[in-house]
């Protein structure tokens, strides 16, 4: 069973077809058709809904593409959708400022727009001290595209109604909300073909005995596989009720995140040890799929255009495997076997992820380019980690996605180990790193522009780490 | 008739036309209460359509087997091109689009059967599995192939003024080039999607997202093989349209009603985003060139111009688009001694069609190529040229077709730009910061809009309205025009208000219907205001006179005293409360309810000659774009952004500015990293929002001021008006001229970069590159 509050009432699903996404639940089964569907792939925002879950005692609100949304993310939260905002006959803040600054024209995009918006009111009502910036809302809006109005309106809208955000209906009965939230029966969770174990034991257990299950954790990347190849999965299992690898624990040494922690989730941390990682983790992807999207999930799939590998890389990370008995630590650079084939065997998953406590003496700097600033796959994302000692290179790495079949290293960089840092080494490395990889033409980018951007990258990097005050980016990501 | 005063300062000065009235669906946009064709709630026993796609480009079809398709769960019907009881061909002008592939395959992934299931996903799954066998040929894909073969969609056309050979012999500089112009994808937010429901006997009513639902009307009567009066269209709103719902909805629409029609079932045919992105038609990528003779200042003296437009493998509406855009290969500029020649290419692609601007982007963009081209071979600012070649007042102001250039705003607009722009300070500022910064560059650029307004198909300049008054004196408005977000039902509302001095909760507009305005023409070319507004205006004067005769007869004055305002009939001393008088008229016998017709005037176009004048007037505008370009990467943003546009009296400030502003980013998409790409077997690789990257909100620049120049329009048009619609897609012109710009500052602006839109980084970085290799082969 899968239980959550449709706004302020309960729902059970017992039966449902697995693969069910939840716009399909909402248009077809509930005939909510205010919430869209504009590409069923993620990348519109047509569809943005908002969940609510209760994090140490309070709500914390949350959007969401529900087209590539799974029930099974549903479990234990509040769902909203662009039908539950208004206060009897009255509009909420958020949609009486798209109401006066018309920031629709066809409308299509705007409950998703309305959405996302209201998102960003619940998570600055009683906390908006600092005025809210145009990045702010270009982060909470990234996942939404509008074809019609350019923006400028959306903008004014968001600012008007999320600057200094008032108790609303959703914020009056929160605590209510909390207890409901709470309350909602812990039976089984999960429904037909669909398990969500709560412990590790468990997950060994059902690898075991479907062999052929998929592991789910945020689905931003699996569920495509049913919504754009039409491609079925017959048995799933989500990780959506296991706490364990949910885990981001920053005291330890190393640092450590749960495979199944989102990126949402990550965030904070990434940004308080590896201030640097912030213009990477804004381009990412848009926020509705950093809330869902999990940094396990992209190493798990193996995309040779994930972003994160090339940063755990650079950071040198080590991945930890497990089948719920045996445990084995692997560096993520060796974790790639080729396309989409990884080191990971049946019935095991990865856990978390290990990266070494961060050396403040280290120059770290994640780079990625795309045709579009926001919400884009890289065409090269390269990530350098440059540690000097008296103006020697004491330790230097590389990672790199969108180069190769697979994310990559470059092991030569320790041959510069104990090398002067100086415009003759950072000339050497240049050279090295031109044409060293032999990447393929596709609908992002051509070869020897990719070739190019690894050696240019690698240019941009010895500036800022040498003559920081020449600007080098065109977008600051404040 | 009784004569209405018509305002024509810029501003009026009361009633309900000119305000900044919120979208009349602003509410239910925000609440999710808009509803949309698959929002529509569901008749009973409602079945779902997909589908199958050719898996190859071109190629005579040998077999088709559909045995696994029908086989597959929850299947009813499968249907193919031969089961069509009426036109197999659904082309919207000239012959050339099946409604099914029928004999021969003529694009990659084009819809070769449709099958009928109980569920969207059922119908879906079982499309997948067809088979289709071809004689497969290899696709041509470029200008050349077609210009090798004369493989052209449609005949050849030529505009010529006085005399170019004759004149570029004589000019002081040749000036020569070449650009390859992206296509674009619409991308509206709300794909394609019909539903058709059978009605009684052989009558049909059909639900589409459509910008033409008369045609749609048309060529389903025809697909079906009953006469037109048996089919309903009912179109009342779409998610977008842009061009792309023009004729490429009417396929699915098709699909619907024959699966219908045979089934005797409602049939909804929602086509997923990639088949979308995959059967539709998109923008025209164009390949075009100049030669020209210019004088030691930069004036032009002769043109020539060649103009070919990648039509896809049908000529849906590209006769009209390559004509449009050789009307646009001037822009704002006089040609002088001009040869225009326009070639309608078949390449083996979809076929491309309507696309705001319709053609007249792409002619847009060699003429400012043109400018950039004479300024770096002169060492001029850019500006500087496209100011001395700007149509003047009364010489040097007749197009390469023959139409004299009027009540031309240009050079004042411009100059007013140029100022609150601080152009020229700007221009120092940018100078600086480029000598300062190695890595980052700054570029700066103007460039003018003049576009002209009408259909060039003559006919199509008519429209009809519906109006009814009820005995509440409530009233209900209908007319051709079709709802897409352009704000088209918001100022219609206001003109029948406006009108009928009433407030606008007291007019409804209601969905386009062709059973209630017949025959009508698409909303495109930026019309939809210009001509149902006329005819709207002209149904409430038929009203307002029949209602003023009556009241004014009960009254004993002359009905010529009578005016309407703030909701009541005034003469005199006497007025009379709105809804009263319409009661009164009511039980007196009069008629609330009568139609309104439009046709535009003063507009004609020889074909033969290539000399006409087929614009009733020009919309014009300007913009300034400053951008920041990353010379490591090619990366880069749009940091400002000044535009002045003239839309003449304005309607609606808050809509036109919406559509000034949206059309902009749009166009600055398409100038940017809208990147269509297709492989060499013809299979478009860029087909989901993935990889096909439209302006996302931290696009938006952070400057972007807009204003309206203020003016009203000289020519009749509705209040003096203009239209808005597609004219400030081509302001973003000035995006790529900047970039352009900054590209050209790695080289102390001596060379003209070749970058060709849409400039995307990877593109920027190759024409940087380029500037660096030729510096070094000069020195």
């Amino acid at each position: 069973m899968i239980s959550f509050l449709l706004d302020q009432q309960l729902v059970h699903i017992e039966n449902a077809d697995s693969n069910l996404t939840v716009l399909e639940w909402l248009r077809e089964h509930r005939q909510l058709t205010g919430t869209k569907e504009g590409c069923a792939s993620g990348d519109c925002g047509a569809c943005t809904v908002t969940l609510a879950e209760v994090v140490e005692n309070e709500l914390q609100y949350r959007s969401i593409n529900s087209c590539i949304t799974l029930l099974s993310a549903l479990n234990g939260k509040q769902l909203i959708t662009v039908e539950h905002l208004q206060d009897n006959a009255i509009l909420h803040p958020v949609q009486q400022a798209m109401v006066d600054e018309h920031g629709a024209q066809c409308g299509f995009c705007t409950p998703g727009f309305v959405m996302s918006m209201f998102t960003l009111y619940q998570q600055r009502t009683d906390n908006a001290e600092t005025e809210l910036s145009r990045g702010q809302i270009d982060n909470a809006l990234s996942g939404n595209l509008c074809r019609c109005t350019g923006y400028r309106p959306i903008i004014d809208a968001a600012k008007k109604a999320c600057n200094k955000p008032k108790t609303d209906k959703f914020s009056k009965v929160s605590d209510a909300t909390v207890a409901k939230l709470c309350s909602i029966a812990s039976t089984k969770p999960g429904i037909e073909n669909l398990h969500m174990p709560r412990t590790s034991q468990e997950l060994a257990s059902i690898l075991q005995t479907h062999p052929k299950a998929r592991i789910v954790a945020g689905s931003t990347d699996l569920a495509l596989e049913i919504t754009q190849a039409l491609r079925p999965i017959e048995t799933l299992v989500s990780l959506g009720e296991l706490a364990e690898l949910k885990t981001i624990a920053e005291t330890d040494t190393p640092l450590t995140i749960g495979a199944a922690a989102t990126f949402s989730d990550i965030e904070p941390f990434l940004l308080k040890h590896f201030p640097d990682t912030k213009e990477w983790l804004h381009r990412f992807a848009s926020v509705p799929i950093r809330n869902q999207a999990t940094m396990g999930g992209n190493i798990a799939n193996a995309s040779p255009i994930g972003d994160s590998a090339p940063l755990l890389i650079a950071l040198g990370a080590q991945l930890i495997l497990t089948n719920g008995s045996n445990q084995r630590s692997v560096p993520v650079e060796d974790y790639f076997v080729d396309y989409k084939q990884t080191q990971l065997a049946a019935g095991e998953w990865l856990a978390r992820i290990d990266i070494p406590s961060p050396d403040r003496a280290c120059f770290l700097r994640a780079y990625k380019v795309s045709k579009r600033m926001e919400d884009d796959i890289s065409a090269v994302c390269a990530v350098f980690n440059l540690k000097l000692e008296e103006g020697d290179i004491a330790e230097l790495k590389a990672g790199f996605g969108g180069v190769a079949a697979i994310p990559k290293s470059i092991p030569e960089l320790s041959q510069f180990v104990g090398r002067p840092w100086s415009i003759a080494t950072i000339n050497e490395i240049e050279a090295l790193l031109h044409d060293y990889f032999a990447p393929i033409s596709d609908v992002r980018a051509s070869a020897n522009y990719r070739n190019d951007i690894v050696a240019n990258l690698w240019r941009r990097f010895s500036i800022e780490t040498t003559q920081p005050e020449i600007p080098v980016r065109v977008v600051e990501h404040a | 008739m009784r004569k209405l005063i018509e305002k024509s300062e810029a501003t009026l000065a009361s009633g309900q036309v000119g305000k900044s009235n919120k979208h009349e669906s602003a509410v239910r946009h925000v609440t999710g209460q808009a509803r949309y064709v698959d929002d529509i709630p569901e008749p009973a026993n409602l079945m779902h359509a997909a589908v199958g796609l050719s898996p190859v480009a071109k190629g005579e079809i040998i077999t088709i087997e559909l045995e696994a398709v029908k086989r597959a769960t929850g299947v009813k019907d499968v249907l193919v091109a031969t089961d069509v009881p009426g036109h197999i061909d659904i082309a919207p002008v000239f012959d050339g689009d099946p409604v099914l592939a029928h004999k021969r395959v003529l694009f990659h992934n084009q819809p070769y059967f449709a099958v009928l299931a109980s569920s969207t996903q059922g119908a879906r799954h079982a499309a997948k599995l067809g088979y289709i066998e071809v004689l497969q040929e290899s696709p041509d894909l470029d200008v050349s192939t077609a210009h090798e073969k004369s493989n052209f969609v449609r005949p050849t056309h030529t505009m010529r003024q006085g005399n170019f050979e004759n004149s570029i012999t004589t000019s002081d500089i040749v000036v020569e080039g070449d650009v390859s112009i992206g296509g674009q994808e619409h991308m509206y937010l709300e794909g394609q999607v019909a539903m058709a429901v059978p009605e009684e006997e052989d009558r049909m009513l059909v639900y589409t997202s459509s910008q033409h639902p008369s045609e749609v009307q048309k060529l389903v009567a025809e697909v079906l093989n009953v006469p037109l009066h048996k089919v309903t269209v009912d179109m009342r709103r779409m998610g977008g349209g842009f061009g792309g719902k023009e004729t490429q909805a009417a396929q699915w629409a098709c699909i619907a009603a024959l699966l219908a029609s045979r089934n005797r079932v409602p049939v909804k045919l929602r086509v997923p985003r990639m088949q979308d992105m995959q059967t539709t038609g998109k923008r025209h990528p164009f390949q075009n060139s100049f030669r020209i003779g210019v004088d030691s200042s930069g004036v032009i003296n002769a043109t020539k111009a060649t103009i070919n437009g990648l039509c896809g493998h049908s000529a849906d509406l590209s006769e009209a688009i390559v004509d449009r855009a050789m009307f646009h290969c001037d822009n704002a500029y006089y040609l002088a001694n001009a040869d225009i020649t326009g070639y309608r290419c078949r390449t083996d692609t979809v076929s491309h069609t309507a696309f705001r601007g319709f053609g007249g982007p792409q002619g847009m963009v060699l003429a400012e190529a043109m400018m950039d081209a004479i300024a770096r071979e002169l060492g001029e600012d850019p500006l500087t040229i496209r100011k001395r070649n700007l149509y003047q007042h009364s010489t040097r102001n007749t197009t390469q077709y023959g139409m004299k250039v009027e009540h031309n705003v240009l050079p004042d607009l411009i100059e007013k730009l140029e100022a609150s722009s601080e152009y020229w300070k700007r221009r120092e500022q940018i100078s600086h910061f480029n000598q300062s910064n190695p890595i980052l560059k700054k570029g700066l650029a103007l460039t003018p809009v003049k576009f002209g307004i009408s259909f060039t198909a003559k006919h199509l300049n008519q429209a009809g309205a519906l109006v009814h008054i009820y005995t509440d004196g409530s009233i209900q408005v209908n007319h051709g025009g079709t709802e897409m977000g352009q704000g088209l039902h918001t100022k219609i509302q206001q003109i029948a208000a406006h009108e009928f001095g009433l407030g606008t909760e007291m007019i409804e507009v209601t969905s386009t219907r062709t059973d209630k305005v017949p025959n009508t023409s698409p909303t495109a070319a930026s019309s939809g205001t210009n001509i149902n507004g006329k005819a709207v205006q002209n149904a409430c004067i038929t009203l307002k006179n029949r209602l003023s005769q009556f009241w004014a007869q009960t009254i004993n004055v002359s009905p010529d005293n009578v005016i309407f305002k703030n909701g009541c009939l005034v003469a005199n001393e006497s007025s009379i409360e709105f809804a009263e008088v319409v009661q009164q008229a009511y039980m007196n016998r009069v008629s609330l309810s009568t139609t309104g017709f439009y046709k535009t005037p003063k507009i004609h176009y020889d074909r033969n000659t290539g000399n006409g004048r087929p614009f009733f007037y020009f919309a014009n505008g300007a913009s300034v774009s400053e951008v920041t370009i990353d010379t490591l990467t090619g990366e880069y943003s749009v940091d400002r952004v000044d535009i002045l546009h003239d839309v003449g009296t304005s309607l609606n400030p808050a809509i036109d500015i919406g559509q000034i502003e949206g059309g902009f980013i749009q166009g600055m998409g398409w100038m940017t990293t809208e990147e269509l790409l297709w492989d060499d077997n013809g299979k478009l690789l860029s087909n989901n929002p993935a990889t096909y990257k439209i302006p996302a909100i931290g696009d938006t620049p952070n400057v972007f001021n807009v204003a309206l120049y203020p003016q009203a329009n000289p020519e009749d048009s509705i209040y003096h008006s203009k239209a808005v619609g597609e004219p400030p897609l081509m302001l973003a012109l000035s995006v790529w001229c900047a970039l352009k710009d900054a590209v050209s500052s790695t080289a102390d602006y001596r060379i003209d970069p070749d970058l060709d839109p849409p400039a995307t980084p990877e593109k920027v970085l190759r024409a940087v590159q380029a500037m660096s290799k030729s510096q070094k082969a000069n020195t």
